[in-house]
């Protein structure tokens, strides 16, 4: 098994559309390919939007979960 | 064609929350493969507030989405794009007229309705914050930042005397209705707004 490690984070706590899927935009890419980015929200929209977003883009959704009312994303660059 | 844009580094509450600080590059590279990448051009008309808004989401959301997006701004369009700084726009008295009713600049955007001389607006704004949503001017920043071309349109920049050192950083240069309809007609999807 391998660990990778996360290479950037967004915090999109609080924000609402579109901000979670632009900040993640913006700061992916500063990232290499493969790097993770791990995005926290809490706009309930967000999940369609990032499954939405990682089709159009490419980019992997790794992970999509939630935790009480926040929700994460584990995004790896293409 | 090509443009030499300088893009407008972002006000550090934009940017809370990002670990890297944001690189400022040219557009993301071209989807490898052969997937082809979606265009999208808006044309901006109209310069009031409920729709400066929608314009501005629509094209920051499908940059970050990695569409090749172009807005092109037309009469009250065109004042989303005027400096915060400049009060009046016009060089003739008509001219001046028109920006005294209509103050330039994003920032002074109107609704179309419940304007109340600025109290409906200013309560949009209010909730807007208080709800996270970001401000048509802080959503168009982004745009540029993720490569969103910003382009005038001639005919109303010289309608209403305003000059390119009157408009914001990073504005192409002012082109005619051939040249959008150019843009719009190659364009996977075009929006009037």
């Amino acid at each position: 098994m391998t660990v990778q490690t996360i290479a950037a984070r967004v915090d999109a706590r609080g924000l609402s559309c579109p901000l979670p899927i632009v900040k993640t935009a913006l700061a992916i890419r500063g990232l290499a390919s493969g790097d993770l980015l791990e995005v926290l929200a809490t706009d309930p929209g967000s999940t369609k939007d990032f499954t939405a977003w990682s089709t159009t883009t490419g980019h992997t959704l790794v992970e999509s979960s939630v935790d009480g009312a926040v929700f994460r994303y584990l995004v790896r660059r293409k | 064609m090509t443009a030499t844009l300088t893009r407008p580094a972002l006000p550090p509450a934009l940017t809370e929350g990002l670990d890297d600080p944001l690189p400022v590059t040219e557009a993301a590279p071209a989807t490898e493969g052969a997937v082809k990448t979606k265009e999208l051009v808006i044309v901006s008309e109209s310069g009031d507030l409920e729709r400066t808004w929608a314009t501005t989401i629509l094209a920051s959301t499908a940059a970050a989405g990695e569409m090749k997006v172009s807005i092109f701004f037309t009469f009250w369009g065109l004042f989303s794009l005027v400096r915060p700084e400049v009060r009046v726009t016009g060089t003739n008295w008509m001219q001046k007229m028109l920006a005294m009713m209509n103050r330039p600049g994003i920032d002074h955007a109107r609704l179309s309705k419940l304007n109340f001389a600025g109290m409906g607006p200013w309560m949009m704004k209010k909730l807007a914050r208080q709800y996270g949503v970001a401000e048509p001017r802080e959503l168009l920043e982004m745009a540029q930042a993720l490569g969103v071309r910003l382009i005038p349109c001639q005919m109303s920049m010289d309608m209403m005397g305003i000059s390119p050192d009157q408009l914001i950083d990073g504005v192409e240069p002012a082109v005619g209705a051939a040249a959008a309809l150019e843009l719009i007609t190659n364009a996977d999807a075009s929006l009037f707004i």
